[in-house]
Parts: structure tokens; C-alpha cells; sequence
């Protein structure tokens, strides 16, 4: 088991910020919208030092999705910026139009994604948005899970050309990827090796799984935990390698079942290597108000979930 | 260019309009037809335009958009006739593998089209991010788009319009298609849009009105909208225009928006639109 370097505790949301005001500082061309929400993304420091760059929309998400893939027209590349449910579910149809078909270089950037939101309750705490971005042609999903990693991920999207969807969140975690790791879109981070069981998590629940694996080690098992960062394009290599060796998956995600990384992890491997498979997710259900950590305990996408899902597809192996 | 010439060449717009929705019996003659002198006004001598090296960006170009993208076939023919493609690509018009799909898209790199549209009140806001780019470029040519009356029922429409306002977005002219009706009757009827005037004036933008079917009104119209552009406002255009213009028993009617001709009503329309520049 590999001991991992924590690196202190913060939120992905201002891994965002930090990796945007770096992009305000390197990148001429990134010009930034929000909806309202610039203390919430973390988008002030960008803001203060790029007033001409940053674009106040108001309450209107829609306008801004319109207006982010008309800004590409004449070379800028923006980001836009307000929660996951008014990044997605609310302006599905000016994502899919105006941007993923119409291949405009629009970075989505979305911030309180699922549970962890918290207090808010259920109309704020999206779980279906990576199903609805990754059914879409031409989109890039990214659900990166911690700090650094968040503000690695940001800074790589400028660099690829199309339509990106971003997801990032609200609770202070701790901090477990290097500052200068490079982060390649599509290529997964492989943290620890292992032979009995092959978990791939996404966002919190990496870190959530990195808890997971040492419980499981003290049990004599030998885990195998990748951080899926990138949902699409899936980085299937990665995954039939791993399970070819373990021949059992747990995924884990802070996200609806149906629609997010399981399923793709599944697909995957019924097209080419079925294998038992648990999901550690949210199970057809909207949330509801309480802390980030006790919803993540009573949804069931909490460390403990993991080390059980990891127990029961190793016990279903042939 | 002269108006005789204009209309002349609207003239074959609109042939080419119902010849290519009646040979896929599918696509929107009715609105099509009705901003035929518009558009052919616009691409043939109102627009700074470089129709035969199309690039997406368009820098130092003035830049249109179809927000209302049903009315694909009036498009296609304008900015075939007027260099952007090959005419001949206008008898591919929804078919399989054309580039001419049945609302503009941007996929299959059709010269000229910048963004999907078809899902209506998404072009407003595209126009005014394209224009506020341009600013940011310190590029002084115009954006232009285009609207049906009906889809300005849609919310988006006025999140945009408000945005530009407030944010002194003056170098676009939206135009609206004001003709009346819509899918399911006269717009008045299916939901009203009120004092239409009155509504753009209250949300801080200029508003002229023109004739869409007078050449030479539009061309003033157009003159001024332009002059107006650098004043701190957005400009919108209402445009009065019949559904179906040109063809004696499609006009005025909302049957026609989206049903395309029979070849007997096909014969019978062609019969009054002159082949002033050649049928494709």
C-alpha cells in the first residue's frame, strides 16, 4: 500500500480559481463568464486581475451558454462558471446546440457538484449531470479529485480544442496529488497496484477510496485504485489491464448510477472483459439537506460503502 | 447594387426556396420565402463579407446568424448564389450526407454557418457573445441575426436582449421577422407578443421598423441601423414581412410554414417567380 503525501486541505472549487487566475495571467485568450455566482467559483482573483476579460451574465445561464460559444467565434476561449445543476440540466439544450454540436471550444466549468453541496438540499445538488454531458458527441468530461488536481485539470483544457465539461465541488478535502503532476486528459492515474480488486473512482470518492484501500489492506487485500479523472474519453486501457489482473471492479462516484462512470466502466467491460462489478453511487434518488459528510454516509457513497463493494465483488468472483 | 438587380436575384431565391423543399417534400417555404429580399439585400449588398474564403472566425467581416434555422432553404440559396458553395449543392438539401441539413449545422462544414441552429432563441445570445469578441478585437465590422417573431416566445431571447443593454453590446442589428404567424396560427392568437416595439424600446435598445419586401426602405433602414451602431445600444430591426411572399396562395398563410409544395403547386408557383439566374 502506498502511503500517499497530503499536501493540506481545501476545496476543488478553488483549485479552479487558481488554475483560472493562472490562465488570466498566461493565456490571452481566456476570457471567463459567470452567472452570478463569482465568490462561489472562486472566480474573483481572475476577475480582479482581468476585469476586461470577465463577463457578469446575471441570473441567466442560458444567455451565457449562448453567449460563451458565440465568444469562440474570433478566438477567445471561455469559461464559464457558475453550479453544476445551472452548468447542465438547466441549459442542456444550448449546451448540446450551440455548443457540443456546433463544436465551440467552451469550457463548462461547474462547481457544487452532487451531495457534497450539502445544506442546500436536493434542487442544488445535481447527480446526473456526467450522464448528461457524456451522452453528448464532441464532449470532453472531466470530474478531477482534489485541489492540485482541479487546478492541473483547468489549465490543461485550454490547451485542447472542443467543448470540455468540468466538474468540481464545494468541501474541503485533503490534498493527495503532487502540485506539479501533469494532468493528461484521458489518461488515468493509476495510485495504487494491486491484484485481488481493481477500484476506479472519480472526484471525491478518490479520496474516499484511498481511505477504502488502506482498510482493505489492513484486511490482506491488495487493491488496485485509479483515478478515472477523465469520463470521456474513458481511458478503457487503463481499466481492462487493471481487471484483467483482478478480475473484479469497484466504481465509485458521487453521482446517480444509472448514466455516470459505472456505466461506462461497464460497458467497457462487457464489450470486452465482463467481470463482476459493484457500484458505490447514488441509487435512483434526489438528496437532501445535511452536512457533505452525512450525506455521503446515508446515500451510501461513503469510504465504508467502497471497502463493502470491494468485499462483495471480490466474493463474486468465479 | 441597383434594386432591379436585387429583386432579381430574389426573384430566383425563391425558385430555388420550393424547388428544394418540394423535391424532399419536407423543409419551411413560408418563412422562406418572406425574408427572401431581406436576405438577398443583406448578403448581396449590405454585409462586408469575403463569400469566397469562408473562415469561422471571420475577423474584419461582418458576421450573420440564422437564429430561426428552419428557414434553412432561403439561407442555403442565398449564400449559394452568392459565392460561398457551389449552387449545384443546393439539390442535397436534406438529403442524406449533404452538408445541407434540414436546420444549418456546423458539422459537416458548410461554408458560411457558424452555429447550429433550430432549437429557437439561441442565436441572439451567440450573436452578442460574436460581438462582443469583435470589440474585444477592436475589429469595427457589424453582427447581424436574425429572429422569427414566433421564437421570441422563447425566455432566452430576452435574457440576451437585456445582457446587451446593459452591457452597451452596440455594434449588433437583430433583426425580426415580424410576420405574424407561427407553427399553430397568427402569433397574435398562440401567444402574443404584445407592443413588440414598445417591449425591445423598454429593454434599452434602438428599434427601427422596415418593410421586408421594399428594397429600398430596407436599404435606408439598414443605413441608419448601422450609423446608430457605436451609440451604446443595440440595435433590432422589426421587420414587416408575409409568410410565403411570391407565391399567390402561399402568402399570408401560417399553413405554409413547415409543408412543402406538391409538384402541381410547385408548377403553379414556379409559374410566377422568374428563373432570373438559372435554376440549379
Amino acid at each position: 500500500m502506498v502511503e500517499f503525501e497530503i499536501f493540506g486541505n481545501k476545496d476543488t472549487r478553488s483549485g479552479f480559481g487558481e488554475g483560472l487566475a493562472e490562465l488570466g495571467r498566461t493565456n490571452e485568450n481566456v476570457v471567463a463568464l459567470c452567472a452570478d455566482l463569482t465568490g462561489s467559483l472562486k472566480m474573483d482573483t481572475f476577475l480582479k486581475e482581468n476585469p476586461e476579460r470577465f463577463f457578469q451574465v446575471g441570473i441567466a445561464e442560458a444567455n451565457m451558454m449562448g453567449m460563451a460559444a458565440g465568444m469562440t467565434i474570433g478566438g477567445k476561449i471561455p469559461y464559464t462558471g457558475t453550479f453544476a445543476n445551472f452548468s447542465t440540466g438547466r441549459v442542456y439544450d444550448q449546451i448540446r446546440q450551440s455548443i457540443a454540436y456546433s463544436q465551440k471550444n467552451v469550457k463548462i466549468c461547474a462547481s457544487h457538484a452532487g451531495l457534497t453541496l450539502g445544506e442546500d438540499g436536493a434542487t442544488h445538488q445535481i447527480l446526473e449531470d456526467i450522464g448528461m454531458m457524456k451522452m453528448l458527441p464532441n464532449m470532453t468530461v472531466i470530474v478531477p479529485c482534489d485541489f492540485n488536481q482541479t487546478k492541473q485539470a483547468t489549465i490543461a483544457i485550454s490547451k485542447h480544442v472542443g467543448p470540455v465539461y468540468l466538474r468540481f465541488g464545494r468541501p474541503v478535502m485533503p490534498i493527495f496529488v503532487k502540485p506539479d503532476a501533469e494532468f493528461v486528459i484521458g489518461k488515468a492515474d493509476v495510485l495504487t497496484e494491486g491484484t485481488d480488486v481493481t477500484i476506479i473512482a472519480c472526484g471525491h470518492l478518490v479520496w474516499k477510496s484511498i481511505e477504502a484501500a488502506k482498510i482493505l489492506t489492513e484486511k490482506g487485500i491488495s487493491v488496485e485504485l485509479i483515478n478515472m479523472h477523465t469520463i470521456k474519453p474513458l481511458d478503457e486501457e487503463a481499466i481492462l489491464k487493471s481487471v484483467r489482473k483482478t478480475k473484479c471492479v469497484v466504481t465509485a462516484e458521487e453521482h446517480m448510477a444509472n448514466g455516470g462512470l459505472g456505466d461506462s466502466v461497464a460497458q467497457v467491460l462487457s464489450k470486452n472483459f465482463p467481470a463482476p462489478q459493484e457500484y458505490v453511487a447514488v441509487d435512483d434518488s434526489f438528496g437532501e439537506s445535511g452536512t457533505p459528510m452525512e450525506l455521503m454516509t446515508k446515500y451510501h457513497i461513503d469510504t465504508q460503502d467502497v471497502v463493502d463493494a470491494a468485499l462483495k465483488t471480490i466474493g463474486r468472483k468465479g | 447594387m441597383e434594386t432591379t438587380e436585387l429583386e432579381r436575384i430574389a426573384s430566383q431565391v425563391r425558385r430555388d426556396i420550393v424547388r428544394m423543399v418540394a423535391d424532399v417534400n419536407s423543409g419551411h417555404p413560408g418563412g422562406s420565402l418572406g425574408c427572401a429580399d431581406f436576405l438577398t439585400l443583406l448578403y448581396f449588398d449590405v454585409m462586408k463579407i469575403n463569400t469566397s474564403n469562408f473562415t469561422m472566425d471571420g475577423i474584419g467581416e461582418d458576421l450573420f446568424f440564422l437564429s430561426n434555422g428552419h428557414i434553412s432553404p432561403v439561407w442555403y440559396s442565398v449564400l449559394a448564389r452568392s459565392g460561398y458553395f457551389p449552387i449545384a449543392d443546393l439539390a442535397t438539401f436534406r438529403k442524406l450526407s449533404s452538408k445541407l441539413q434540414g436546420h444549418p449545422s456546423t458539422d459537416k462544414k458548410l461554408p458560411g454557418v457558424r452555429v447550429a441552429s433550430g432549437s429557437l432563441g439561441q442565436g441572439l445570445s451567440v450573436g452578442i457573445g460574436a460581438a462582443v469578441v469583435k470589440k474585444m478585437n477592436k475589429d469595427a465590422s457589424f453582427v447581424y441575426t436574425l429572429h422569427g417573431d414566433g421564437e421570441l416566445q422563447e425566455g432566452q431571447i430576452w435574457e440576451a436582449a437585456m445582457y446587451a443593454a446593459a452591457n452597451k453590446v452596440d455594434n449588433i442589428i437583430a433583426t425580426i421577422d415580424y410576420n405574424g404567424r407561427q407553427i399553430d396560427g397568427d402569433v397574435e392568437d398562440v401567444l402574443s407578443l404584445g407592443n413588440l416595439a414598445e417591449k425591445w424600446k423598454a429593454f434599452g435598445w434602438i428599434v427601427f421598423e422596415m418593410d421586408g419586401h421594399n428594397m429600398i426602405d430596407m436599404k435606408n433602414v439598414l443605413l441608419k441601423a448601422q450609423s446608430s451602431c457605436g451609440e451604446g445600444k443595440p440595435i433590432v430591426i422589426i421587420m414587416k414581412t408575409e409568410m410565403g411572399q411570391g407565391v399567390d396562395f402561399m402568402v399570408g398563410s401560417h399553413k405554409w410554414h413547415g409543408v412543402a409544395p406538391n409538384p402541381e403547386q410547385l408548377e403553379s408557383a414556379l409559374a410566377q417567380l422568374e428563373e432570373t439566374l438559372g435554376d440549379y
